[in-house]
């Protein structure tokens, strides 16, 4: 075999390894779709915010409109201070609401914000004021057999 | 033969693995300072990744896609009991890029090119083709060795990333042509579960490092064997034994260091 047709042999067994990379990158962790355009951060503080793991997204309406960067704990009011990135073509009023939701019953948590009415919108480096935490299985079925249990010592008093 | 004896016995077995773990951690070093000489001539890369890569294309290629299909057709077995069929392609991609992928290839290409390498090798010692380059001030690391390594290293990433995307096409030709999955469903479960860094990049890094590490048992066993006929064919044997308890030891270190660290 001459040298330039091993050459060209090697060539196609490369191409088709960077092919087969190109593949798993695009269609099987979906780059393309991780790329969003031009951002802006704004920041959010949850008194809880449960489950949510960095680069979960950022949802209005069930669109995905951005990616939480970095969730912290505010040292001052021991919060948690979630920063996200949304894109620059989709504004929102200052008085946005934003709550972590869970996709299904089991499914990975996400950020869902509500639009409000103001004139005004967010602006890189804002914090939205109005927060929904995480719902907190554990707490919610305390609080469940709180009332059960108030409900019940109610009715033995009769 | 009596417990002094026994004790004698393990001390030697031990010493000599020892001897031997750093004998080869120092051949490695070597073939890496001679690795850029090796690159003046790249033509003699080219064609080793020819030899190593090229001609593993098929098998690498066919058993990615019985490993995709087989493992569709597991996966949604155990994924139906809760409902969940449609996570079957996140469960055959994570799988095949993490993990299958980069062990599967690298075993069987200690069993295709590892064996080729060191059979060859060994030859070339035991016809002394090796001491004649010796002679003829030929330094055979930097000739025949090093184009060997770098070729190894260079063709390994590519045959897994190869394996895990034929495997995925498997995966999917089970999963939605033969069960009937819907296809957005198992692509976009797919799509939002595997990251492009911590899922295809660690499982190329997982390929690469399994590619120093099988062609290097590869060229060490063929550099070391005895210059006869049954030493070849033992050190033959000894590349694949070596090769794929290293992959399978190296892997468990690698997905623990990699993978286990809090997110």
């Amino acid at each position: 075999m001459t040298r330039r047709n091993i050459e060209t042999l090697v060539g196609v067994f490369v191409l088709m390894g960077f092919v087969a990379i190109g593949y798993l990158a695009l269609k099987a962790a979906n780059l393309a779709a991780m790329t969003i355009g031009e951002t802006y951060a704004v920041a959010a503080h949850f008194d809880n915010v449960g489950g949510l793991k960095p680069r979960a997204p950022v949802k209005s309406a069930g669109v995905t409109v951005g990616r939480v960067t970095s969730i912290s704990l505010d040292g001052k009011t021991f919060q948690g201070v979630v920063t996200m990135e949304l894109e620059k073509r989709f504004a929102f009023p200052k008085d946005t609401s934003a709550a972590i939701l869970t996709a299904g019953l089991l499914g990975d948590q996400y950020v869902g914000l509500n639009p409000g009415a103001d004139e005004a919108n967010l602006a890189a480096g804002d914090t939205i004021r109005m927060t929904q935490s995480a719902v907190v299985l554990e707490n919610l079925i305390g609080q469940l057999l709180y009332s059960r249990a108030a409900e019940g010592g109610g009715d033995a008093k009769k | 033969m009596n417990p002094h004896d026994l004790l004698a016995g393990l001390g030697r077995w031990a010493l000599g693995f020892l001897f031997r773990l750093g004998h080869g951690a120092f051949f490695l070093v070597e073939l890496l300072r001679n690795t850029p000489a090796s690159l003046r001539r790249f033509y003699l890369v080219v064609a080793q990744i020819h030899a190593i890569g090229n001609y593993s294309v098929v098998i690498i290629a066919a058993s990615g896609l019985a490993v995709g299909f087989v493992l569709a057709l597991q996966g949604y077995y155990t994924l139906s009991r809760y409902g969940a069929a449609e996570s079957l392609g996140l469960l055959v991609a994570l799988s095949l890029v993490r993990e299958l992928g980069p062990v599967v290839t690298a075993l069987l290409f200690a069993g295709r090119a590892g064996t080729s390498l060191t059979a060859e090798i060994g030859l070339m010692k035991a016809g002394e083709q090796l001491a004649a380059m010796e002679m003829m001030a030929i330094d055979p690391k930097q000739r025949v060795l090093a184009p060997r390594l770098l070729g190894g290293i260079i063709a390994m990433p590519l045959l897994a990333a190869m394996f895990s995307a034929v495997g995925i096409f498997g995966g999917y030709v089970v999963g939605v042509l033969m069960i009937g999955i819907d296809p957005g469903q198992f692509w976009s479960q797919m799509q939002a579960g595997v990251d492009v860094w911590d899922d295809v990049g660690n499982g190329i890094f997982k390929s690469l490092v399994f590619g120093v590490a099988c062609t290097v048992v590869a060229l060490y066993q063929g550099y070391e064997a005895e210059a006869t006929p049954e030493g070849v064919a033992k050190a033959t044997t000894r590349t694949v034994v070596i090769s794929s308890l290293a992959v399978l030891l190296l892997d468990f270190v690698l997905t623990a260091v990699m993978f286990s660290a809090p997110r």
